[in-house]
């Protein structure tokens, strides 16, 4: 399995967890974006992500190699879902392991800001007054 | 015949998620022309990204029959 993933179903936190053990690691820093029941003031039911996925596994894994080629860490691992997703579901999953936590915190900020910025991924948000539209990321 | 496919709000304007594109030569700027015409995409192309054959590619590079083509709006992941 590759370190960075597309999952259809639920993603398993603490399986992920463990893919990030190192007895060199004195750092452990994770990161979960969670579906929120609000966007820009309007109430949210749920989320859909759909993902052009050979080409965001592709764009996926060039981030976490710039990742480890700029910080020193030890191990690092990255998933985002597909398909519907109810409001408190874990929509991505980041961990990083390093010998230091400062280098682990700066990683795991690096691959989701650029996840956001760059990897095919799209959101739709599905509004309590049942409208919906797929989001922009500025 | 090329093999294009439609994400997200693209996917919407055209109604399907892949079609197949009876298209001789040109480059990749000309496809999105030509099926912008037809299906009334709701963004610029400016905004939107391009992909060859499962890579990003450049809106003046050519396009062959049997190509795979992937219209990439403005992402959102995360």
């Amino acid at each position: 399995m590759s370190d960075f993933a597309i999952a259809v179903a639920a993603i398993d936190a603490t399986a992920l967890r463990q893919r990030l053990e190192d007895a060199g690691a004195g750092a452990v820093v994770t990161f979960e974006g969670t579906v929120r029941n609000h966007s820009a003031g309007r109430p949210v039911l749920r989320l859909a992500y759909e993902a052009f996925s050979p080409l965001a596994v592709k764009e996926g894994e060039r981030i976490l190699a710039e990742a480890r080629e700029r910080f020193a860490i030890a191990r690092l691992a990255c998933t985002h879902r597909t398909g519907a997703l109810a409001i408190g579901e874990v929509a991505v999953w980041v961990g990083v392991a390093a010998a230091h936590r400062g280098a682990a915190f700066d990683a795991c900020r690096y691959v989701i800001d650029e996840l956001k910025r760059r990897v095919p991924i799209w959101k739709k948000e599905f509004y309590a007054d049942g409208e919906s539209g797929w989001i922009e990321h500025p | 015949m090329i093999r294009v496919l439609y994400f997200a709000a693209l996917r919407d304007a055209a109604g399907c998620a892949e079609e197949s594109v009876a298209a001789d030569g040109g480059n990749l700027g000309e496809l999105w022309s030509l099926l912008s015409g037809r299906h009334g995409f709701p963004l610029a192309r400016e905004r939107v990204r391009v992909a060859r054959n499962g890579e990003f590619a450049a809106w003046g590079d050519a396009v062959h029959a049997g190509d795979e083509v992937a219209f990439l709006p403005p992402v959102s992941g995360g």
